[in-house]
């Protein structure tokens, strides 16, 4: 096959770090090429490399587009060759139409006056190839995070793209947006886009790629050919440089009696208020247990955990929540606090961080009370607190003064976790706890997770990755449409069961209506 | 990619740090302070020596505590992510509620004060609802507020200035400390407080450094350490050796001076200071950490909001009567002090002692070019260009940060 793309011996450093070490990157017309990584691998670095943010001469080595070495300025340029990249966080004006966000800054236009009856057209175009069939006029923010993606794509064709480069496209997809979104791609390599695919997701890469390209600590460390059956626990190792033979740890659960229960927990839509965005759920959860709840994105998990947490989502709230068999107050988040409650959000850089201050900030925020004396805070506890923090979760930074918005998706998460230990709750709700975060971090994590388990808290872990439910839980609910569908014990439980359980109760749902 | 290993912070923490490196990594911090030295260091020399004659320098601290007062509320609302436009109005309000008490009510001085600093409260009380409980913009409501309290205060006042207070009240912005000590030439009482605050000082950031030994969180090197604290000590000592040269102390200062030491207190060191800031930095993250963003933020708004009618008291005694047009445009001196001292627009960041020091550096710039004899003209050129170039600074050693 023919080569479109070859970098050849690309380093980049940055003052005082090496972040690209000689890495070679060869790309066949036509493939999906994975390049995959533990965060700080250097994969975004590399295609910021090549779709020139950081331009010519700022790095050493070549880029070899088409036969030929090409020097990119800017994104201008490698674009106006169809080299074109999608970065994780979406870059569409949400207020704009879905037209007018594909020609942005390139409108179809004659002397300034744009031509909306050519942008309508071109648009249906471009939207029906990625399988879009809503409306141009559609204004970007009325449509799903997996349609806004698909959006972007439609976007990339619009310029003619050759080269397609996807910086985690799933991260924030439900597995039915996912597969579609992959679909697509395959669709493309069959009409002979190349596109580079950058994952966290191994299921995915194995089910799309062509060959994969392993990053680790700047270097690239293989690259592996799908036709010669590569397994996942084959990528892994190549990416943490040792065999990760057991991804989760090991535990002996000693389960007590119930600490919280949740009856008939209903909540509406904060703007559509007729809608029940949780619908009469009830559950509970025991000491020392870890309680998973899996469902699709927008199940109502996060909404569920958040109503529960000082009512900081929806409206007309009803049910009743029991803690140690008496009625909690959870009116507020200070309440919820006090009540025994902590929620760590899955959306750590929006609601769990002070990303400009310091982790020594950050961890005590939640029990501010507990480093002070009279409304006034010790500095000394308050750093020996985040430095113990620091130690336990092996927050990889340079001390405690450290701003938060410099460390990694790991550390950062590590941080929101502290900052929850700190306030030693009682009922501990992780939501998506190791979104976007390397297979070391995770580890670490769920060992967290298992140590506040065995030392008799109840923990709830909200997730999308089922193999992960499967592996840290106890017990599962499985949440579909704002109802609980489905209760069971984690060794009964598989991805298929689970699925089983959200598509049927869908369907059932379907035939009703 | 990890930025963790890019962070200048990081690298610092390795290497050896001399002074000068440490001051290369707090330029944000210290730069503010190095500003207004050079700034009076210039005016002092193209002005012949009349900046720090001790009459000048008295009046210098006269005619800029209304903005620095009023700058230190201001500083805790945009650190809260919020801005106050009323600021200006609600002076000028204030100080013709002061008058129509006292002068034209015969109201004892001291109840119509406690009146007018309750009032202001209560007007930044309604303003700070809207923002906190209804989230209106805070722009939005303010603006509306510096309308409606420029339109009270003409109503109040029906177009005509009122005056003259009585003397008693008037001290508060023109009274001295008394010498107690009966010193002939110099004000040797003021002198004492000054060397008595400056020694306190000293012994405390002394008391501070041996805390963050302890605790191994002292990042400053022992002789930056040193200087400054010497350069402050003299600094104040050389300042209340000039104004005993003069009349002593004004009364104004000392009440400046206690609210400078408050509100640094109550921002760096107490849990609401550090919920204040972190409402700032990401208020969903704070309201998830179970901190009540909206009653903070209210409860700021009405400290703004009796500053305001503080400083209008102040005004007004030093005017020694109340105008309709007391505090028009004051809002824009008090918001552009505190972001040449370093807080920033989106919230989060800034201290009280930078947007004190960012009301001297507009202050000595004003008194400076006056007694050069630039017109209003350019002052206000000069001015503007300065807050600029303040604001392109801090932004520049971020991105370079």
């Amino acid at each position: 096959m023919n080569q479109i793309l070859e970098m050849r011996g690309i380093t980049k450093t940055f003052p005082g770090v090496k972040a690209l070490d000689d890495v070679n990157l060869q790309v066949s017309e036509g493939e999906i090429h994975a390049l995959v990584g533990e965060n700080g691998a250097g994969k975004s670095t590399l295609m910021k490399v090549l779709s020139g943010v950081y331009p010519h001469g700022s790095y050493d080595g070549d880029i070899v587009y088409d036969g030929n070495v090409k020097s990119f300025r800017g994104i201008n340029d490698s674009e106006s060759d169809g080299i074109i990249i999608i970065h994780q966080e979406l870059a569409l004006v949400p207020l704009l139409s879905v037209g007018e966000n594909i020609f942005l800054g390139n409108e179809r236009a004659r002397g300034g006056v744009i031509d909306w009856h050519e942008t309508r057209r071109r648009s249906k175009e471009l939207l029906a190839r990625v399988g879009l069939s809503d409306p141009p006029e559609t204004i970007v923010d009325n449509l799903g995070l997996g349609k806004q993606q698909l959006v972007e794509i439609a976007k990339a064709l619009s310029k003619n793209v050759r080269l397609l480069i996807l910086d985690e496209p799933t991260s924030s997809l439900n597995e039915d947006d996912s597969q579609k979104l992959l679909d697509l791609l395959l669709e493309f390599k069959a009409k002979g886009i190349t596109s580079i695919l950058i994952s966290h997701k191994l299921n995915e890469i194995s089910r799309v790629a062509d060959t994969i390209t392993v990053l680790r600590d700047g270097s690239a460390v293989a690259r592996l050919d799908c036709k010669d059956g590569i397994s996942e626990d084959d990528i892994i190792r190549d990416m943490v440089g040792r065999s990760l033979k057991d991804r989760y740890p090991d535990r002996d659960p000693k389960i007590g009696e119930t600490v919280m229960e949740v009856k008939n927990w209903t909540v509406h839509h904060p703007l559509h208020p007729e809608r029940k965005v949780v619908n009469d759920v009830s559950f509970h959860v025991r000491r020392g247990e870890v309680l998973g709840i899996a469902g699709l994105m927008g199940a109502g998990r996060t909404e569920l955990a958040m109503s529960l947490f000082g009512r900081s989502y929806g409206r007309d709230i009803s049910g009743t929540a029991t803690i140690e068999g008496k009625a909690a107050n959870l009116s507020s988040v200070r309440n919820a606090i006090n009540a025994g409650l902590a929620y760590a959000t899955e959306d750590r850089k929006t609601y769990g961080l002070i990303l400009d201050e310091t982790i020594r900030r950050n961890v005590p925020l939640a029990k501010l009370e507990a480093i002070a004396s009279n409304g006034i805070v010790e500095p000394r506890r308050e750093a020996e607190v985040a430095e113990t923090y620091r130690e336990r979760l092996n927050i990889k930074s340079s001390s405690i003064e450290q701003v938060t918005v410099n460390l990694s998706g790991g550390n950062q998460q590590k941080v929101v976790l502290s900052k929850w230990l700190f306030a030693d709750p009682d009922i501990l709700i992780l939501d998506e706890p190791t979104r976007g975060i390397d297979v070391g971090a995770k580890f670490e994590i769920y060992t967290v997770i298992r140590d506040l388990a065995a030392s008799g808290k109840a923990i709830i872990v909200i997730s999308s990755e089922m193999p992960e439910l499967l592996g840290i839980t106890d017990r599962l609910y499985v949440m579909n449409e704002g109802r609980f569908v489905g209760e069971m014990a984690t060794a009964e439980a598989s991805q298929e069961k689970i699925m089983t359980r959200i598509i049927k109760t869908g369907s059932e749902r379907g035939e009703d209506t | 990619m990890s930025e963790l290993a890019n962070d200048p912070s990081e690298r610092g923490a390795g290497e050896g740090r001399s002074s000068l490196a440490f001051l290369r990594g707090h330029l944000r911090e210290y730069g503010i302070l190095f500003a207004l030295i050079a700034i009076m260091a210039f005016f002092q020399i193209a002005t012949g020596g009349i900046l720090l004659k001790p009459v000048n320098l008295t009046n210098l601290i006269l005619q800029n505590s209304y903005i620095v007062i009023m700058a230190i509320g201001m500083l805790m609302v945009i650190v809260c992510g919020h801005i106050d436009l009323s600021v200006g109005s609600v002076l000028g309000f204030i100080g013709a509620l002061a008058a129509v008490l006292i002068v034209d009510l015969d109201i004892p001085y001291g109840i119509a004060a406690v009146i007018c600093l309750a009032v202001g409260a209560v007007i930044g009380m309604a303003q700070g609802f809207w923002v906190a409980y209804f989230r209106i913009p805070s722009f939005i409501v303010t603006l509306a507020g510096m309308l409606v309290f420029k339109g009270l205060t003409l109503w109040l006042l029906e177009g005509q200035s009122v005056g003259p207070f009585p003397a008693e009240f008037r001290l508060i912005s023109s009274g001295f400390v008394p010498d107690l000590l009966g010193g002939e030439e110099l004000n040797l009482f003021s002198l004492l407080i000054g060397v008595a605050v400056a020694t306190g000082l000293f012994l405390l950031s002394f008391r501070t450094r041996l805390m963050q030994q302890k605790t191994g969180i002292a990042d400053e090197p022992l002789p930056f350490f040193v200087v400054k604290s010497v350069l402050i000590f003299a600094a104040l000592v050389y300042m209340s050796w000039l104004m005993a040269d003069f009349r002593g102390l004004p009364n104004v200062f000392i009440v400046m001076a206690l609210l400078i030491a408050i509100y640094s207190f109550v921002t760096s060191k107490t849990t609401f200071g550090r919920r204040l800031y972190a409402i700032g930095g990401n208020e969903k993250a704070a309201s998830l950490s179970g901190i009540n963003s909206k009653r903070l933020t209210f409860l700021t708004f009405a400290n703004m909001g009796m500053l305001a009618a503080l400083a209008g008291l102040v005004f007004a005694a030093r005017l020694n009567t109340a105008t309709p047009k007391a505090g028009i445009s004051f809002e824009l001196d008090v918001i552009a002090a505190v972001f040449i001292g370093g807080a920033s627009m989106s919230g989060g960041v800034g201290t009280v002692v930078g947007a004190v020091v960012g009301a001297f550096i507009m202050g000595v710039m004003n008194n400076g070019m006056s007694i050069l004899g630039i017109g209003i003209d350019w002052q206000q050129v000069i001015k503007g260009l300065v807050l600029l170039a303040a604001v392109i600074f801090d932004v520049m050693n971020k991105q370079k940060g």
